[in-house]
């Protein structure tokens, strides 16, 4: 029975998620072109709103082309590790409280693991690995190079990402994500505590995501595509989507680190029926992370990209000793209050 | 700009500059606006640009109103003055006032320039520059304009007709 409802779970939670992968290519486009003084895409139906299925349809027909000296093994292998990652991030973010069916109680995250942040740092290192490999068996300098800057980054980022998160984890006491929800009532989000690390966190979740102004492993002006270069049709594809779980992924990790995940403040939960509490709960959660995506974009379509050695002087000499400052503040004032 | 590359591109920042985040808010500031600025994207096949008088489209051939004759004498001065050797003129004699007429006319778009050199030269005012920019063709011979498809009355060409009046 644990198995099916989990079965169940997984089953909605991948489907919604790639169904919203596609919006967001189209909301992407859309926030590009209003930026830019243009309209974005709105012929394919109503406002351009099925533009993604025409998408999605021209990326499934076209050739999957795999260069003659590539590693035929690992280049079809390294995309599908780059979504099975990027999809198991999302296993342990709680999306609410719980719902009551049949008078059971079904709790909203798919996995009960008591150390979630931990899992999802792993996850999002090994994420690495797909872009990596595939820059490596594409058998092409661009590629290769676009996997090095991969690696290079993100062992940078992943540091100061780690140590920004223990700032949260010695406030809340807990590395289980719904307990930090829990201990996040009315105004005390953990960004009032934690501005700096904050900042710290949302820098290194952008280097984690290779998004602008991170994207040096694609880096198109000067990579060509980077890793991607060799890749076309789905397999493409499944980079794209990869890229925008883990923008979802990051921004939800963001909402329940420092934005209280799905608790609202002046809202009660416990004095409303389960159901619906649970309704409001996720709806709060999605229209939290909704905005942070919504950033991410912004910033994208904003800053230009950092050059290779700014980013490693960024990663090493501010965003490290600025974490580790952070760390040892908290812990004093944690130490004075006691 | 304008001393040679000589000025300095250096430029001290000061300490709010240099704390970066502030700068990045500003420039997120900046792209803000601009998503909240009207768009005047043209939606092209259903909206269409209506060119002013000074356009220099595709060259027509002005045929009167009241007699249907083209004021053409078939003089061959455009084809002569043509930089591109885009016109092809036959004269040939009429029983009409003009005496001669063109029995052959036609322009290759696909070498026409749209100079306006044909109109500029012509005593007649017989082929002016019309506002049709929508040309496209499936095949070379496509884009030879005949007669029939040159002339055009006189009262469709009435804006650049009356702008050629006032300017030349």
């Amino acid at each position: 029975m644990i198995a099916l409802i989990a079965l169940i779970k997984v089953i909605v939670l991948v489907l919604v998620i790639l169904g919203t992968v596609a919006y967001l290519v189209l909301l992407e486009r859309k926030v590009s072109a209003y930026m830019q003084d243009r309209i974005g895409p709105n012929r394919v139906g109503p406002k351009g709103l099925f533009q993604p299925f025409a998408d999605i349809l021209k990326l499934v027909l076209k050739e999957m082309i795999v260069p003659e000296n590539a590693n035929g093994f690992i280049h079809a292998l390294a995309p599908v590790i780059s979504i099975t990652v990027a999809l198991a991030a999302l296993a342990v973010i709680p999306f609410g409280n719980y719902i009551v069916i049949g008078g059971q109680k079904i709790s909203l995250m798919i996995a009960h693991v008591n150390i979630g942040v931990l899992y999802i740092l792993a996850m999002s290192s090994l994420g690495v690995y797909g872009i990596t490999l595939s820059g490596w068996a594409s058998n092409n300098k661009y590629s290769l190079l676009g996997g090095l800057r991969s690696s290079a980054q993100m062992i940078s980022y992943e540091l100061s990402l780690g140590l920004s998160i223990i700032g949260v984890l010695m406030i809340d006491g807990t590395l289980q994500l719904d307990r930090i929800v829990q201990s996040q009532s009315a105004w005390l989000w953990n960004i009032v505590f934690q501005p700096i690390g904050f900042l710290v966190f949302v820098t290194a979740a952008f280097a984690e995501t290779n998004r602008l102004p991170f994207d040096l492993p694609e880096a198109e002006p000067e990579l060509v595509g980077g890793y991607h270069t060799e890749y076309s049709g789905m397999r493409w594809g499944l980079f794209f989507l990869s890229e925008y779980t883990n923008m979802i992924v990051s921004s939800a990790l963001i909402v329940t680190l420092y934005f209280g995940g799905w608790s609202l403040p002046y809202v009660n939960y416990a004095a409303m029926m389960p159901n619906l509490a649970a309704l409001l709960q996720v709806v709060t959660f999605l229209a939290k992370t909704g905005i942070v995506i919504f950033v991410f974009m912004w910033v994208r379509w904003t800053l230009p990209r950092f050059r290779y050695d700014q980013l490693m002087n960024v990663g090493w000499k501010i965003m490290l000793p600025l974490a580790i400052l952070n760390l040892l503040g908290t812990g004093a004032v944690m130490l004075a209050l006691k | 700009m304008g001393n040679n590359g000589n000025e300095n591109r250096t430029k001290e920042m000061n300490l709010w500059e240099k704390l970066y985040f502030p700068e990045i808010l500003h420039g997120m500031g900046i792209t803000l606006r601009a998503f909240f600025r009207p768009k005047f994207t043209r939606q092209y096949p259903e909206e269409r640009w209506v060119p002013p008088p000074v356009f220099r489209g595709r060259p027509v051939l002005v045929v009167e109103d009241e007699t249907g004759v083209e004021r053409c004498v078939a003089c061959g001065l455009c084809a002569r003055v043509c930089p591109s050797l885009a016109i092809q003129v036959q004269a040939a004699e009429t029983e009409l006032d003009k005496e001669r007429y063109p029995e052959l006319f036609e322009i290759n778009m696909l070498r026409c320039i749209f100079c306006g050199f044909c109109e500029e030269v012509c005593p007649e005012e017989a082929i002016i520059m019309s506002k049709d920019y929508e040309l496209n063709f499936s095949d070379p011979k496509d884009a030879i304009y005949g007669k029939n498809r040159l002339l055009t009355p006189a009262s469709q060409l009435s804006d650049r007709l009356a702008f050629l009046k006032q300017y030349r």
